[in-house]
């Protein structure tokens, strides 16, 4: 039963000797899982909980190659672990659960796993889990060089058959193409050939200073147009490298986006549990799908935060949930909404053609999503919309629209996220009030604001998760609202983009278009909207999917506040927080990467 | 001679378990990872299988005391429950286990509890054969016999 190492030899004897760390909360599994690991002439070190399996990674993530990690666990969800893990340490995890099911597994998948495996695991199959290493170490060598377009690859490798692969492309593109104005001293070869063990270059510490500033050069310059080496020269840094920043913003793009999905996904909920057009909650469960294709994406391209704290994590997925609903509630009610007439009508309007013909609306969406440019072209998306005439400021697009619904709830949402990140991570904060700047200012930081969403995706797959971790909890919320810088506080204030701390994050140009559109209110909401729609985009097909789940979830666990998201985007806080209960993490996940 | 009858009946009496369906081809697994370094490794496993089980059942067992039904609760006990029987190779158990999970989404309080009892019948049983099973295999001494294939 010898493993036949396919690398060169000077690689050492690998993947003999790779060291596994393995989770299980069961011990018989994890006896025979060790057992087995063992057999293939790993080296595996155990545990049954975990904390303690990311307290021994946080302790010293150069001691492991690999992660394979159940799903189902008390202490903390194998998808949180998973996430947690790609985030800080950016080592391949691999789930394990005794449910096959395809949903799992596309979570799993979307959650960045390199790979699912169903209990019970035979030895076969354990023989080959090597290869997610080495394409892991490869594929961080590519990023560490070419920032933009390993994400592609990595992603088809993982199997992330999202089925989203032309977004992916698009995604990836456009990250090329942003780049490619940028030095030509980066190798543009797309995959080089270089041994995986010589790749690994010393990590630049994303300290929260560091990553704020990084941040701040984004949003100045804006996310469409922030390139490595204008941030590099905004954030004046001595010791970063352009590479640096560009490995580092195309995570920080990919966790926009996740949170933006996820966002979306909220918002989604959100609508479906306030209004009765449950065309709507139709597309955004697309949405979720297309969230979770960018969890796909996002998977390979996974934020290493070493000083990630721990977050209560089941109280972030709670709070997940809520966020969307919040954000659905907003656009499909419009009648509780101030924004929400302006919304609502554009809504009436057929914000979602598809939808408004009811379920298969979501096809629609998803198909519309799929084909538009969105994702990739965030910039675009936004001067759409603001030219649009439309009384919402709505793009003619429905796609734009609806992400842009989405965002617009699901701004409230992050902000609020953000909120309770901040507690946690500054770096989260930042992100997230960028991102959620991104969503106020459809023409500029849609990336942040996408990715943001994205990062719901995280949480608002936990949605998915039994229905005692989708609670709504406005009590997780409610703790932490340090975003109140964020746009979205700003934005209760009627000021186009109060100009407060967070401000500072957001873009300049916030689209007075917007304003005299809507209300003040409104234009919030609008601006988010476009932005998230254009970030959202992406995401529509894979959060089509999880929206509906995260639909599921959120009506059980309805909170009154979720039809307020646009009125109420402090009180979204609240709802927001659940969802920053998984963004949170994600985000603090992110910080402590880059720290 | 008595070794080799002995052996052969071991060899019987495995077959026969897996013939009967309480055991599947997992525990084939479990007896390929048995080795010099391992030697009463499938042994440990239904050790510590049963001691954990015995617990995950009890805990079921209150939770079904309890009503109404948390039927959430329930499936993911059953889950975890599922994945160590199915770990072992536990055939009977685990299909119960699944039978079990089906009646829990469907919200099925009176299937829940009749299954359940079959299910810790089937565990119960399994128990019972797999330590006769070793309690003879030990006696036979060194389990290299043809009739257990690799």
């Amino acid at each position: 039963m010898t493993i036949e190492p396919v690398l060169d030899d000077q690689r050492d004897q690998f993947p003999i000797g790779m060291r596994v760390l393995a989770v299980d909360d069961d011990v018989t599994c994890l006896r025979v899982l060790e057992t087995m690991l063992h057999k293939c002439q790993y080296h595996v070190t155990a545990t049954s909980h975990a904390f303690t399996a990311l307290k021994l990674l946080r302790e010293n993530k150069n001691q492991y190659d690999l992660v394979i990690s159940d799903v189902q666990m008390p202490d903390m969800d194998g998808f949180k672990l998973l996430e947690l893990v790609g985030l800080e340490m950016d080592l391949p995890v691999i789930m394990l659960s005794s449910n096959g099911d395809t949903e799992l597994v596309m979570k799993g998948v979307t959650h960045g796993a390199c790979d699912y495996l169903v209990k019970p695991v035979r030895i076969q199959e354990l023989k080959n889990i090597w290869q997610h290493v080495v394409r892991r170490k490869k594929v961080d060598s590519k990023d560490q060089a070419n920032s933009g377009n390993q994400d592609k690859s990595h992603i088809g490798s993982c199997g992330g058959g999202v089925g989203n692969l032309d977004q992916n492309v698009k995604l990836n593109k456009k990250r090329k193409d942003q780049k490619e104005d940028e030095d030509d001293s980066r190798d543009e070869d797309g995959y080089d050939n270089e041994d995986p063990s010589s790749q690994k270059k010393p990590r630049v510490v994303w300290s929260v200073d560091l990553h704020r500033k990084f941040v701040a050069a984004v949003n100045k310059l804006g996310i469409d147009k922030a390139v490595p080496k204008k941030i590099l020269d905004l954030m004046n840094e001595e010791k970063l490298t352009r590479e640096n920043v560009a490995s580092h913003l195309q995570k920080f793009r990919l966790y926009l986006k996740r949170i933006s999905c996820v966002a979306n996904q909220q918002a989604n909920m959100m609508a479906a549990i306030g209004s009765s057009d449950s065309s709507y909650l139709q597309m955004t469960g697309s949405s979720f799908n297309g969230v979770r294709n960018y969890h796909a994406l996002t998977g390979p391209g996974q934020f290493n935060n070493t000083g990630f704290r721990s977050i209560p994590l089941n109280g972030v997925i709670g709070r997940v949930n809520t966020p969307p609903a919040l954000g659905l509630h907003c656009l499909p009610s419009s009648a509780s909404n101030k924004l929400g007439h302006g919304q609502k009508s554009i809504l009436d309007q057929g914000i979602f053609p598809g939808n408004r013909n009811g379920s298969k609306g979501v096809g629609d969406l998803s198909a519309a999503i799929n084909s538009s440019p969105v994702f990739p072209i965030c910039s675009g998306l936004p001067d759409a919309k603001l030219r649009s005439s439309d009384a919402v400021g709505l793009t003619d697009n429905p796609i734009l629209r609806h992400p842009r619904d989405f965002e617009v709830s699901a701004a409230p949402l992050k902000s609020e996220i953000s909120a309770s990140f901040l507690d946690h991570e500054s770096w989260s904060s930042i992100a997230q009030s960028s991102a959620f700047r991104s969503n106020s200012f459809p023409s500029s930081n849609n990336m942040p604001v996408v990715m943001r969403s994205c990062q719901f995706d995280v949480p608002c797959s936990q949605l998915q998760d039994p229905r005692p971790e989708m609670p709504i909890s406005s009590t997780t919320s409610a703790d932490s609202d340090p975003f109140q810088g964020w746009v979205w506080v700003d934005r209760k204030q009627d000021s186009p983009y109060p100009s407060d701390a967070m401000d500072s994050l957001m873009p300049a140009n916030v689209p007075a278009a917007f304003d005299h559109n809507l209300d003040s209110k409104g234009t919030t909401l609008q601006r988010n909207m476009d932005f998230n729609s254009i970030g959202q985009s992406n995401f529509r097909d894979p959060m089509h999917i999880k929206f509906d789940e995260v639909e599921r979830s959120m009506e059980a666990s309805m909170n009154p506040k979720a039809g307020y998201v646009m009125d109420q985007r402090k009180p979204q806080g609240g709802l927001v927080s659940n969802n920053y209960g998984s963004l949170d993490d994600l985000v603090s996940a992110m910080t402590n990467q880059f720290c | 001679m008595e070794r080799t009858h002995m052996r052969r009946q071991v060899g019987l009496m495995r077959q026969s378990l897996f013939t009967q369906g309480f055991l599947d081809e997992q525990f084939i697994q479990l007896e390929e990872l048995q080795d010099d370094a391992n030697p009463n490794f499938v042994e440990e496993i239904a050790t510590l299988y049963y001691c954990d089980s015995s617990k995950s059942l009890q805990t079921i067992e209150q939770a079904l005391e309890k009503t109404p039904h948390d039927f959430n609760k329930l499936d993911n006990h059953m889950h975890q429950f599922k994945g160590s029987s199915s770990s072992i190779g536990a055939k009977k158990v685990k299909d119960e286990c699944q039978q079990f999970r089906e009646y829990c989404k469907a919200g099925n309080r009176e299937g829940c509890m009749r299954t359940f009892q079959l299910l810790k019948k089937e565990h119960a049983t399994l128990k019972k054969k797999l330590e006769a099973y070793f309690q003879m295999a030990r006696q036979a001494g060194p389990l290299e016999t043809a009739s257990r294939p690799k």
